[in-house]
C-alpha cells in the first residue's frame, strides 16, 4: 500500500443497540488486510472505547480510520460537552455516566485508560461547549 | 479445550453455536464492559451476568472464544440472531459463576 486506506463511519448517538459497530467493520476490514490478530485486536479495543464514549457521553460524531504501511490511525470527532478536566478523564475509575447507562454495564471509568494502553499513540483535543477530537495510532 | 469440548458437560447448553470449534484457553470473568474489553484475553471463556446487547460487540472485538451466561440467565430473540450472524458462541448454564469457573477449570 503506498496510499493510505480510508474508512469513514457516522457514529449515532441514539441508537445504542448499534454501538460499537464502526468498531466491528473496521475489525472486519483489517482481517481481509491480513494485519497481524493482536494489531487487529489492539485497534478494534482502543476505536470501540472511543466510539461507545461518543455515543454515551458526546451524542455521536464521526470516525476516520486510515491505514498507512506503518500505522493504523482512528480519528474519533464530536461535538459534544467536551471533557473539562482530561487528566482526571483519564484516570482508572473516573466517570460521569448516569445510573441508567451503568447499568447497561457501561461507566467503570476504564474506556479512555484502555485507549491509552492499547494505542502507541494518543492524543485527546477537547474544548468544552465544543466538542472532543480524539487521535489514536496503532503501529503495525 | 474447544467451546463443543464445553458442551459435553451437561451443565452447559448452547444458546447460538457458529463458531463451536474454537479454542478456549482461559476464562475471564466479568459485567463492566470495560473491564471485560482491556483485560479479556483472546481465545478467553466470558463468564457473565449481563445479558443487554452490547455483550456482543465486547465479545467480537475482545474476540473472546464465547460468553457464558451464568445463573441461568439468558438473552432474548434478537440478541441471539445478531449473534449466530456475527459469529458469536453463546452459552447458558444454571451453575453461579464460581461454579461455572470451577467446572471448566476442570476440563481446561
Ligand atoms: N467523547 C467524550 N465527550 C465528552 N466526555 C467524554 C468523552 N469521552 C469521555 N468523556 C468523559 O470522560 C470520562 C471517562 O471516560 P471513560 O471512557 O474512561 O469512562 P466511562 O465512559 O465513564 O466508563 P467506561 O468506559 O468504563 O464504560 C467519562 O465519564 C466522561 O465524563
Ligand atoms: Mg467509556
Amino acid at each position: 500500500m503506498s496510499e493510505a486506506l480510508k474508512f469513514h463511519f457516522e457514529v449515532d448517538g441514539k441508537d445504542f443497540t448499534s454501538a460499537g459497530h464502526a468498531s466491528v467493520m473496521v475489525k472486519k476490514n483489517l482481517r481481509q488486510l491480513g494485519l497481524p490478530p493482536e494489531k487487529i485486536r489492539q485497534v478494534s479495543i482502543a476505536m470501540y472505547e472511543g466510539e461507545i464514549n461518543m455515543v454515551i457521553h458526546a451524542g455521536g460524531g464521526v470516525a476516520d480510520v486510515s491505514v498507512t504501511q506503518d500505522y493504523v490511525e482512528i480519528v474519533l470527532k464530536d461535538n459534544g460537552p467536551g471533557i473539562k478536566d482530561i487528566e482526571q478523564a483519564m484516570q482508572e475509575g473516573f466517570s460521569t455516566a448516569t445510573e441508567n447507562i451503568r447499568s447497561l454495564g457501561f461507566g467503570a471509568g476504564m474506556g479512555l485508560p484502555n485507549m491509552k494502553r492499547y494505542s502507541d499513540f494518543m492524543e485527546i483535543d477537547s474544548t468544552v461547549g465544543v466538542g472532543t477530537t480524539i487521535t489514536m495510532r496503532v503501529n503495525i | 479445550m474447544t467451546v463443543n469440548d464445553l458442551l459435553l458437560n451437561e451443565n452447559f447448553s448452547a444458546i447460538t453455536l457458529p463458531e463451536g470449534d474454537r479454542d478456549i484457553s482461559d476464562v475471564y470473568i466479568g459485567d463492566l464492559l470495560s473491564w471485560v474489553m482491556g483485560r479479556a484475553k483472546a481465545d478467553d471463556a466470558w463468564i457473565t451476568i449481563m445479558s443487554n446487547v452490547n455483550i456482543l460487540a465486547v465479545a467480537s472485538l475482545a474476540d473472546t472464544a464465547c460468553i457464558i451466561l451464568a445463573e441461568g440467565v439468558t438473552v432474548d430473540e434478537e440478541i441471539m440472531t445478531t449473534a449466530a450472524q456475527k459469529g458469536i458462541n453463546i452459552l447458558t448454564t444454571e451453575l453461579s459463576i464460581f461454579e461455572a469457573a470451577v467446572a471448566i477449570n476442570d476440563m481446561l
